[in-house]
């Protein structure tokens, strides 16, 4: 049911995740966010078991903090992919974490990079990714309209597309989402997308989308 | 998590059988660590100071608050009591402080200033990679006096501590807390089989997240620890700290660091090139101090004295 959505653009990239926090048939919170922001240019994009996945994030962050006081310069997008995913692994045979992660960052030097990590410890570079039963609907989607000189608006509006065919054609969908960007300026949230909000009825009305 | 092996270089690491407060630091573990409970025979290598030569061997160290690990091998303790109820040990240890760079830390309102002395640099040797103020966390400093590696390991475990304290209960550390920590960690030394305690003093300096407040604290290598409003450390301590007492004032801002070169430039020779400052606000964090601006500050100082001086000779004259 959780759905989480990666996109590179040229020198920028693009995380979108929804925002439910699902516990079997009773949703907890409609704006639960899952894209943590590691440092100031990366995003974590995680979905699966929810104790495990602020657990796992946390300690990624961490330990990405942890290397940026030790050695004064942060760690690339590349290595902290392959850290995240050697920590999967390592976990793996004896208490695996059951978290999916979309991991996407700048690097001076390289761009922007993304890339799939899934509960079992793969680890893929891509241009485009996602997770959960949303992936099905996404995955084609985004096969026939991404192109990799895609602007930032234009890159946005590919996930608005793929976020408005799971509201449309999965069962149990998540109606809200948050898109992040992370490009040489940081990692900075870009938008919410919101169909349905649990905050009192005479707040202010929410963006819609 | 007990004993997953191969983190890489110093991760940490939440064990299941132990408190949250205990920590377990992997380094490089090919084989499977089992870290078993704890027991008063059980071998662990504690060569907490030095890597072994094989990287493939098993290299664990447990930070356990208040527990004193014990070595099959090295049970004799090192440091123990003099008749006269000394710890010649800690005593010595200090003599190494006394021996170390001058450092000061002078804390403001607004502000808080550490200074080390930067002794000469050798030609050849590339002054950026010898950096002797350290940053713990973002709002957290720390200079010492002594052995500098001895002061690797502490910074290095106090950056871990800081983290992990993020971690476990989702805020950053207080000064206070991680100068408990660092004292915590040098005392442990002093009453544990087969090590020596360390040899350094050291000046932690950091505003507090909550209260916002600037602070200052020193320990030394007996452990103990106390706040400070100004303090030095290491060579010609003593004569920086009559300075310091004598001209302390409350300041803020360019006072502060003013104050801060001033001690220092009492025992060390005038001039950029042989003062390192770092200077920690509220807002913009620690910002080390380019050799240019400092010579500004003592360009500041020196003139202020050249004027004291002045005013002195003339009002000597017309008595």
């Amino acid at each position: 049911m959780e759905c989480v959505i990666g996109v590179v653009g040229r020198d920028f990239a693009v995380v979108a995740a929804d925002t439910s926090a699902v516990q079997s048939i009773l949703v907890h919170k409609t704006d639960e966010d899952k894209v943590m922001v590691l440092d100031s240019h990366k995003l974590m994009g995680a979905s699966g078991e929810p104790g495990d996945r602020v657990q796992f994030t946390e300690y990624i962050q961490k330990n990405l903090h942890l290397y940026q006081f030790r050695n004064t310069i942060p760690l690339s997008t590349a290595a902290t992919a392959n850290f995240t995913r050697g920590e999967l692994a390592t976990a793996l045979r004896k208490n695996p974490y059951m978290v999916n992660v979309i991991l996407a960052g700048y690097d001076n030097d390289v761009g922007a990079s993304l890339y799939y990590i899934d509960y079992i410890a793969t680890l893929h570079k891509i241009e485009k990714g996602a997770f959960g039963y949303g992936s099905y609907f996404c995955l084609s989607l985004m096969d026939k309209l991404y192109r990799p000189d895609m602007t930032k608006e234009e890159a946005v509006d590919l996930v608005d597309k793929c976020i408005k065919e799971i509201r449309l054609r999965l069962v149990v969908a998540p109606q809200n989402f948050v898109i992040k960007i992370v490009d040489k300026d940081g990692a900075k949230e870009y938008a919410r997308r919101e169909y349905i909000s649990d905050s009192p009825p005479d707040a202010a009305p929410v963006s819609e989308a | 998590m007990t004993g997953t092996p191969s983190s890489p270089t110093g991760v940490f690491k939440r064990s299941k059988d132990t408190p949250s407060s205990f920590l377990l630091l992997l380094y490089q573990e090919r084989k499977e660590a089992v870290l078993k409970p704890r027991g008063p025979t059980r071998p662990i290598s504690f060569s907490s100071h030095e890597r072994t030569k094989n990287p493939n061997q098993k290299l664990s160290i447990v930070l356990a608050g208040g527990d004193c690990v014990r070595m099959a091998r090295y049970d004799r303790a090192i440091t123990v009591f003099s008749p006269d109820g000394h710890l010649f040990q800690v005593e010595y240890a200090l003599e190494a402080v006394r021996k170390g760079n001058a450092a000061v830390g002078v804390r403001g309102t607004d502000t808080v200033v550490l200074g080390v002395e930067k002794k000469s640099t050798p030609k050849l040797q590339d002054s950026r990679s010898v950096r002797k103020i350290a940053k713990l966390d973002d709002h957290i400093a720390l200079a010492c006096a002594g052995l500098k590696a001895d002061a690797r390991v502490l910074i290095n475990r106090a950056r871990v501590e800081c983290q992990s304290h993020r971690l476990t209960v989702e805020d950053a550390v207080t000064v206070e807390y991680i100068t408990r920590y660092i004292a915590g960690l040098q005392q442990k030394y002093t009453q544990s089989g087969g090590v020596r305690p360390f040899g350094l003093s050291t000046l932690i300096v950091g505003f507090d997240p909550h209260t916002e407040k600037p602070a200052l604290y020193q320990t030394d290598p007996s452990g103990t620890f106390s706040a400070w409003k100004a303090n030095a450390t290491g060579r010609n301590s003593n004569s920086m700290r009559e300075f310091l007492e004598k001209n302390y004032k409350e300041t803020s801002g360019k006072e502060t660091i003013k104050l801060a070169i001033r001690a220092l430039l009492e025992v060390v020779e005038s001039g950029g090139k042989n003062i390192e400052i770092a200077v920690m606000t509220q807002k913009d964090g620690l910002r080390e101090l380019e050799e240019a601006e400092i010579d500004e500050y003592v360009a500041e100082i020196e003139a202020e004295k050249a004027a004291a001086e002045a005013a002195k000779k003339g009002a000597a004259k017309e008595t």
